[in-house]
């Protein structure tokens, strides 16, 4: 168990002068970081200061004062709390921003997003393409000036539905007749050559020499979109020397569904439902991370009950989703449904408590800003004790005398795809996957919320960071969330499960907020920022599954090609978070 | 169904061999085959996949009704399952599926997002609705559908294929129209082929 690191008063101004001045706006917290000292900075903290780990990066697009801005988290994988630093410049299209890549690796896959969606171009990049959508696409979407086809006003509700209520179809206002706009001068009858996988091929072609100075011939594979091992709508472009990988790509964004742009949009209630579709598998813990960021903003925490209610659905969750997982694990390695349905029934039972609480199997819709929807049913806390204390230990055991000591798990698992700490580290991996590699880190304890700082469990941690680990860290998770679940039942108290008057549109003073929890997938992080209106003026999501994806190419590279099919299942993606 | 269903009314069965014979149709018997034994599609694109395996595990059990055989490749499945959000990235790559599967072959729209664009209908990288590329037999309601919702949409598909006549049915028709759904352009922005002329008008008269 990681204790939390003291905290100690982090004055950069004073350390790095002329480099850094604080962000005094009101309801900004961090540090403005000269653009042209970033990377001596970003170097400085993680070597001098200890900042090893890169969470998020994203940028905002501050239309009115006319500046992008470029914001930073990083924390210490020994716990504490994070710092936060931006770089601010002139908005242009594009804008320049030096590439943190080479200090911190996780951040290619975000810094290609913010390159995507919002125009901000990194230099120094590896590899700088449009990462969700497609290549010849048209504009920055998140841009503030960027409006869709079917855009009717800047801030919901709008005027057509509420309160008159005229409602009238989309396609029959836009312009096309379709979700569809075309930029100026185009024209769509002349054939033009669009060619969507130009740059990508271009971009693993430089890995076609061979280095033995055997004229070997490359071969280029795609697996997906439409495959049955990549867990929905995934592609990774794999080039191979017979059977061996030598490099690849995964693409991503055929998924994409704008998550951010219509969040933006969305008056800060809207959103609760939509963060429900991120993660599919794990809504209540979508939730969660959502109500935390706003409620720092708004300054409210919800009463003890509400609080404990959370934790317990935050935590069958995690068992839900690692049964999930494991059974989809061993799909993928041949073991075809069988262990699935063994998971799916206990899926099941923690299904119909969560329908119970919530009316939806799957997306809840639970949390509010400052409580829950509504308080437990008569019934439910006897059906979630007897899950936690009798059912589910037994069949977690009998799970994992099943798979444990198989053979071809074994002979599958153990020593492959291994991903080292170092590297799950560089790479922003989180979750079970950092975890597996011998990092016990875990936001849970590294950075208390909610009551978590009372509750006794320890934090799962294997060291090998092999399939194998990855597999077994899901059964060790899911004790500790039994664990867990118990004391929440034993303990919960009686009382109210809101802190404020439930209201559909809620008061957000303005500023900026970073609010993360420990989702079953991993750090699934919230970056709001308000002006002080009915909608946020940022909503970026730090989706663990995006994130951990930068950590797939290294850990193939040198593996067999069947072998990636497995370790694609054991980071355990989901692909409504991953390209949202 | 038992031979008493499969009997066409009005032909008398000796009491002798009752239960071992029946006198059918063609169609009756062709469509009884056709209907338990539809091949979905293993196919998921978003949330409402989740609920289709569901559906296909144990508690659901979509074995019941001779669906069990979910098929990856889309030349050995009769029915396509669209479960989830269709994205303008996704949306060549469906088109090409539908055009690889073999006649008689089934679209089912399942959930808000495949039938209308869903929650996400504004994104704008979200195509309103599969129906707008390919045709859809049956649309489920939804967001998710439960599983018991889809078990509906699919006994509606096999209705339908109870009420088919091989003499008017589609894949058996001559000169008319089976040829491949021309797949969508990535260009600036979605681009679908049939409908340039259209674009060019709107666009045209958008200007003036
Ligand atoms: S209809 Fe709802 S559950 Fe289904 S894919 Fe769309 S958002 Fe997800």
């Amino acid at each position: 168990m990681t204790a939390p690191a003291p905290v100690e008063t982090l004055d950069l101004a004073a350390r790095f002068p002329g480099w850094v001045t604080p962000d005094s706006r009101p309801g900004y917290s961090g540090w403005i970081v000269e653009k042209d000292k970033l990377l001596d900075f970003a170097r400085a903290l993680r070597d001098d200061l200890g900042y090893d780990y890169l969470s998020s990066v994203t940028g905002v697009d501050y239309l009115p004062e006319g500046k992008m801005e470029v914001v930073y988290h990083a924390y210490k994988t020994t716990g504490g709390p994070g710092v936060n630093f931006k770089v601010q410049v002139e908005r242009r299209d594009p804008v320049e921003v030096p590439s943190l890549v080479s200090i911190y690796p996780g951040a290619e896959f975000q810094e290609r997003e913010a390159w995507d969606l919002l125009g901000i171009k990194f230099t120094g990049h590896p590899d700088l393409r449009r990462i969700l959508m497609w290549e010849d696409f048209a504009g920055h979407p998140l841009r503030k000036d960027w409006r869709e086809a079917y855009f009717e006003e800047e801030f919901k509700p709008f005027k057509s539905r509420w309160p008159e209520g005229k409602f009238q179809m989309a396609e029959d206002k836009a312009r096309l007749g379709d979700n569809l706009s075309f930029p100026a001068g185009f024209d769509p009858r002349k054939k033009t050559d669009f060619d969507p996988e130009k740059a990508l091929y271009e971009a693993l072609r430089q890995y076609q020499k061979t280095e033995s100075g055997l004229e070997t011939e490359h071969l280029l594979v795609n697996i997906g979109p439409h495959h049955p091992s990549t867990h929905g709508v995934f592609r990774v472009a794999v080039v191979l020397d017979g059977e061996t990988i030598v490099n690849l790509k995964p693409v991503m964004g055929y998924l994409h569904r704008n998550h951010e742009k219509i969040g933006e949009r969305n008056t800060f209630l809207m959103n609760m439902p939509y963060t429900d579709r991120l993660d599919y598998l794990t809504s209540m813990s979508n939730n969660f991370g959502y109500a935390l960021a706003v409620e720092k903003l708004m300054g409210i925490t919800p009463p003890e009950r509400a609080e404990y209610i959370r934790v317990m659905m935050a935590e069958l969750t995690r068992i839900a989703n690692h049964v999930w997982a494991i059974g989809f694990l061993l799909n993928d390695l041949g073991a075809y449904f069988t262990p699935m349905l063994y998971a799916q029934e206990e899926r099941e039972l923690i299904l119909d408590i969560f329908e119970a609480v919530s009316g939806s199997r799957m997306m809840c819709n639970y949390f509010r800003f400052g409580g829950v929807a509504r308080d437990l049913p008569d019934g439910v806390l006897e059906k979630v004790r007897d899950l936690a204390f009798d059912r589910l230990p037994r069949k977690v055991d009998e799970l994992e005398n099943l798979l444990a000591d198989n053979e071809i798990i074994r002979a599958r698992g153990i020593g492959q795809g291994v991903l080292t700490a170092e590297d799950a580290i560089r790479y922003s991996t989180s979750g079970p996957l950092l975890r597996a590699s011998g990092i016990p880190y875990d936001v849970r304890r590294a950075e208390p919320y909610s009551i978590y700082d009372r509750l006794e469990f320890d934090v799962a941690c294997r060291p090998n960071g092999d399939i194998y680990d990855r597999m077994m860290i899901r059964f060790d998770e899911i004790r500790q969330s039994l664990r867990i679940i118990q004391q929440t039942v034993k303990q919960i108290p009686a009382g109210p499960i809101m802190a404020v008057k439930p209201a559909y549109q809620v008061r957000v003073p303005p500023g900026e907020a970073y609010g993360r929890v420990e989702g079953p997938k991993g750090e699934l992080g919230f970056y709001i920022v308000s002006t002080g209106k009915s909608s946020p003026w940022r909503y970026h999501v730090r989706a663990p599954s995006f994130i951990n994806l930068t950590a797939f190419g290294p850990m193939c590279v040198g593996q067999k090609i069947a072998d990636l099919v497995a370790i694609l299942g054991s980071i355990d993606i989901v692909l409504g978070e991953c390209d949202r | 169904m038992d031979t008493n269903e499969l009997n066409v009314p009005g032909y008398e069965i000796p009491p002798e061999v009752q239960g071992q014979v029946a006198i059918t149709t063609l169609d009756r018997i062709y469509n009884w085959g056709r209907r338990a034994s539809v091949w979905p599609m293993m196919f998921g694109l978003a949330c409402c996949a989740i609920e289709m395996i569901c559906t296909a595990a144990s508690r659901f059990d979509l074995a019941r009704f001779g669906m069990e055989i979910m098929r990856p490749s889309p030349r050995q499945s009769d029915l396509m399952i669209v479960s989830g959000t269709v994205t303008k990235k996704m949306v060549p790559i469906i088109v090409r599926l539908y055009n690889q599967m073999p006649e008689p072959k089934y679209v089912l729209a399942m959930g808000a997002c495949a039938s209308g664009g869903g929650p996400f209908k504004e994104g704008y990288n979200v195509v309103s609705g599969i129906d707008k590329f390919i045709p859809v037999d049956v649309y489920v309601p939804g967001c998710p559908p439960t599983p018991q919702a889809l078990l509906n949409g699919l006994m509606k598909i096999q209705e339908k294929i109870t009420g088919e006549h091989w003499r008017n049915s589609r894949w058996y028709q001559k000169g008319r129209d089976l040829a491949e759904i021309p797949i969508p352009i990535l260009g600036p922005d979605l681009i679908d082929p049939r409908k340039v002329e259209e674009y060019h008008r709107r666009l045209a008269e958008s200007e003036a």
